[in-house]
């Protein structure tokens, strides 16, 4: 019998919840249709009016709402981004759950001791007290057992919010206080935010991002090299300690505003965008910050003209959009450019293969030394380069077909290669630059002549003229400007060019 | 007044036997997500899903459970399949990739959610909390007998779990120790991998119709990782995971009729309380466990060092009475100054040695018993063996042999101390040229 009680309960905490996600939709000043179809799925456009009254922020509880969010996603922004750095993404994620057995419980204890459980000073006071327990039960997981970071977050996670459930559940029950309302820290009620959650998401928006400027060199270095960091005798464990707790307050400021999933969202998504952005972490923290100001401000803009769109949720697919945008356009480490650079070091390696090739033909014809830039140099057959190389016959074909309109080699007929004057320049350099490195690596490695091809061959690609010039200071004899020294080793042109002699 | 007067075998019955088949169904695949260090997968694919499930009910227009099931299932397993593409096209860190990916499910979850909220009672809440309490309330007829639907359910999943880790036993097990060595033996570790978590979406989707999220993503965690602290064989870890995961389902039931009692409610959340209870039989192991609990390894270091205070008291005492040829007596400051302890500390140790007969007091002064000397003697030769093989064997310089024999001394038995002496045949003196005790 109990259990069915409990049960109604239930459905009625759970028919709450629901009323509070719709309680955003009903906010929205939304032309409903009564009666439509539940397979209706037409989406009302909003007249020009409301259009007006958002973007020309006219209506008090908009600007409040977008103030609010916006400096909510700064202030995210800028802390998830040395979590991100840190390894400790999903930090945000155990630390904001583990905070709802504390709202819980200040709601009951209070109520029981006659006050108003639901007075938000309290709850964030409570909240934050388990936040803090949540921490340091993850390091006393991670230090003292010999689980790891993943376990010890998804223990207090699920732990923590196993409690805070069950404590609600008596919550629920409490004659005075009604506790609805609670699950706000569970969904976020980004659009019925008071002018009293803005001040406070902007007052500790405000000092989470003065602590994260003032601390910047020291917490740089401690998600860089904290062992190095130690070893300088910065307090290690104190500065993780101030990042956490930065976490946690950001935390606790935003599960009101956006709810708890969305606010370990908040805390990863825009770092994770701005990684791809830049290599410098003062560039990326600004360029984290200013993406969750800015997912913050459309988010909960679309979702304050568009009906029915909760603003928390719109908050995060708007973050996801410049993810994914990041991910694939960002200039630093997005797919699109490290494919692109990829694909250029690539054809740049195919282009140096092939000169290097032909000019060892070459080399192997007329003796080393004794080839010098003509315009034209003597042809070489395809069938001969082919042998050169793991290439086939049609790859080599397209990588000619390259040299050629870079005009670096001729084709002419029946699989005739000339080197132009241009492409000899750079096959003579190419070679020089391999044979240099195979000198090196014999005279100061202790490298068998005969397995320094295949390490030069990595390298010369990547030698630049100081590297270069180095290389000539380093070995003695050896001149700028000098001609190109004999291989160290048989090269294939001129393996190939004995067996032929060898031939009957 | 009994406090379980509410208790009802038809009703509590069937809650906890759908807890425990829960419990037990995540437990299984948790050992594995625990030592892949994947445990935040189930935490992740459980808040993904809400858009599968969304969309099952936008495709379909109902709310029957195999269209919500099967979406909810195929979610879950983009999740992982996302994840792993962000993680490795896009080079993220895999907890930012994680977080990436469900957060941003979720919210589109929420919003196709809410798209249907005005219509239709489809709630974010149910998913979150579960409705375990609910689960007599729908039956279905197995063979004559009236069976909780979700009882049912989880039976089939936990049914196959079991054959999945049965079949695949030697595969997990390689591929989550050595991923390496598990593709040169020809085991396919992205298989296993994805293998792993479609198991954990169909869990985690089947379980929290039934019994709400909290309870999946602790139970694929919590007594995993307990177990993992209990042992060091696989297969004693799974057993024990299954043990802890029943036993909170069981205690956690009892718990949530019990516990609001104490402050005059009736009951509270069975599935959160289930997770806590989880939660507190972690504490358990993680302070007792027998080989890993951290106050076991700390009384372990305590026992340690005090034994190694004991040994240094005779070895003074031993060393003592060779300098002056006849029985030695020191007092307890010198041997304080001496050895360095603390007050409190060496009384312990005097006293146990005392009791062990190792030691006699005569006004103050302590001096060797013969068995006192001989456990002495012992010590002493291990001490100067060892100087005299650093010094031969290892080359160790003469300032720094000292703390290091005195190290070694501690950890060294007669079977080390004799191979010592025949490696170096037979020494008598130590470097310093005194005399090495015979046994």
């Amino acid at each position: 019998m109990i259990a069915t009680r409990r049960s109604l309960v239930l459905l009625l905490v759970a028919t709450a919840i629901v009323g509070h996600s719709a309680a955003i939709a009903d906010e929205q000043p939304a032309t409903r249709i009564a009666n439509r179809s539940i397979t209706d799925r037409s989406v009302d456009w909003p007249t020009w009016q409301q259009w007006r009254r958002v973007l020309l922020l006219e209506d008090y509880n908009t600007r409040v709402v977008l103030l609010g969010t916006t400096l909510l996603g700064i202030a995210a922004g800028a802390v998830g981004n040395f979590t991100l750095l840190r390894k400790r993404a999903l930090m945000g994620d155990a630390l904001s759950h583990a905070t709802l057995p504390g709202v819980g419980l200040a709601f009951v204890c209070t109520t029981l001791a006659g006050g108003d459980g639901k007075s938000l000073p309290v709850l964030l006071a409570g909240a934050a007290i388990s936040g803090v327990i949540g921490l340091a039960a993850i390091m006393f997981i991670r230090n003292l057992t010999r689980l790891k970071e993943d376990a010890a977050l998804g223990i207090v996670l699920s732990v923590f919010f196993g409690a805070g459930i069950a404590v609600l559940g008596v919550a629920q029950q409490m004659k005075t206080g009604h506790a609805a309302g609670l699950e706000a820290f569970i969904y976020g009620k980004a659009a019925s935010m008071g002018a009293l959650d803005a001040q406070l998401i902007g007052a500790t928006g405000l000092i989470a991002a003065l602590v994260c400027v003032l601390l910047f060199k020291e917490l740089r270095l401690l998600c860089f090299d904290e062992a190095f960091a130690g070893s300088r005798g910065y307090p290690v464990v104190l500065l993780d300690v101030v990042l956490m707790v930065l976490v946690v307050t950001v935390t606790l400021v935003g599960l009101q505003a956006v709810g708890l999933i969305l606010m370990v969202a908040l805390l990863v998504i825009p770092a994770a965008a701005a990684r791809f952005w830049t290599e410098r972490m003062a560039v990326m923290a600004v360029i984290s910050a200013a993406l969750g100001a800015i997912s913050a401000l459309l988010g909960a803009g679309m979702s304050a003209v568009f009906p029915r769109l909760p603003s928390g949720a719109m908050i995060v697919l708007v973050a996801t959009a410049g993810f994914l945008f990041s991910m694939f356009f960002g200039p630093a480490r997005g797919i699109v450019m490290r494919s692109l650079h990829q694909w250029r070091t690539e054809l740049k390696v195919q282009r140096h293969h092939l000169l290097r090739a032909i000019y060892e033909l070459l080399e192997g014809r007329k003796g080393p030394g004794e080839l010098s830039a003509v315009a034209e140099s003597a042809p070489v057959l395809v069938n001969e380069l082919v042998a050169m190389r793991s290439w086939n016959a049609r790859q080599l074909q397209s990588y000619l077909r390259r040299a050629e309109s870079q005009g670096l080699v001729r084709r002419g007929d029946a699989g005739q290669v000339r080197l132009t004057r241009q492409g000899f320049r750079e096959a003579e350099k190419l070679t020089y630059d391999h044979r240099l490195w195979e000198l090196f690596l014999t005279r100061y490695a202790d490298i068998a002549p005969s397995q320094v091809d295949r390490a030069a061959d990595a390298i010369e690609h990547v030698l630049d003229a100081r590297m270069i010039a180095e290389l000539e200071s380093l070995l003695p004899g050896r001149k700028a400007g000098q001609a190109v020294p004999p291989s160290l080793h048989p090269t294939l042109a001129m393996q190939s060019g004995e067996g032929s002699d060898g031939l009957p | 007044m009994n406090p379980l007067e509410h208790w009802n075998w038809a009703l509590d019955g069937w809650i906890v036997a759908a807890g425990i088949l829960c419990a037990v169904a995540s437990a299984l695949l948790g050992n594995f997500l625990v030592l892949r260090k994947m445990s935040m997968l189930g935490d992740a694919i459980s808040h993904a899903v809400l858009p599968g499930l969304a969309a099952a009910f936008f495709i379909t227009g109902t709310r029957d459970s195999l269209p919500m099931f099967i979406g909810a299932a195929v979610v879950g397993i983009l999740t992982a399949l996302f994840t792993e593409w962000i993680r490795g096209f896009g080079k993220v860190d895999e907890g930012a990739a994680m977080g990436v990916v469900f957060t941003s499910l979720f919210a589109a979850g929420l919003v196709m959610i809410v798209q249907a909220a005005d219509r239709v009672d489809l709630d974010p809440g149910c998913v979150l909390y579960g409705a375990i309490e609910m689960t007599p309330l729908n039956t279905v007829s197995v063979g004559g007998f009236e069976i909780p639907r979700v009882v049912v359910v989880l039976s089939s999943v936990l049914l196959i779990n079991l054959f999945a880790v049965v079949l695949f036993y030697k595969e997990f097990k390689i591929a989550s120790f050595d991923p390496a060595l598990a593709t040169t033996l020809g085991i396919n570790d992205s298989f296993m991998h994805y293998l792993l978590t479609t198991l954990v979406a169909v869990t985690a989707v089947a379980s929290f119709e039934a019994v709400g999220n909290i309870l999946v993503v602790a139970m694929f965690i919590v007594p995993a990782a307990a177990a993992y602290l209990c042992t060091d064989r696989l297969g004693t870890m799974i057993v024990i995971s299954v043990i802890v995961a029943a036993l909170s389902a069981i205690f956690g039931h009892i718990g949530a009729m019990l516990v609001p009692q104490l402050i005059g409610y009736h009951s509270t959340n069975t599935a959160g309380m289930m997770a806590t209870m989880a939660g507190l039989l972690f504490v358990v192991a993680a302070l007792f466990a027998p080989r890993y609990g951290v106050v076991v390894t700390f009384a372990r270091r305590v026992m340690l060092s005090l034994r190694i205070l004991a040994e240094d008291v005779v070895g003074l005492l031993y060393r003592a009475e060779e300098r002056s040829q006849t029985g030695a007596m020191l007092n307890r400051d010198s041997l304080q100054t001496t050895l360095l302890g603390k007050p409190g500390i060496i009384a312990i140790v005097l006293a146990w040695l005392l009791r062990r007969g190792d030691l006699v007091t005569h006004q103050g002064e302590y001096g060797l018993t013969d068995q006192g000397r001989e456990r002495a003697r012992a010590l002493v030769r291990s001490h100067r063996l060892w100087e005299q093989y650093l010094v031969n064997t290892v080359g160790v310089a003469e300032n720094r042999l000292h703390p290091k024999a005195e190290q070694l001394e501690h950890y060294t038995n007669p079977s080390m101390r004799s191979q010592l002496d025949e490696e170096m045949e037979h020494p008598t003196v130590d470097p310093h040229g005194t005399p090495i005790p015979t046994e």
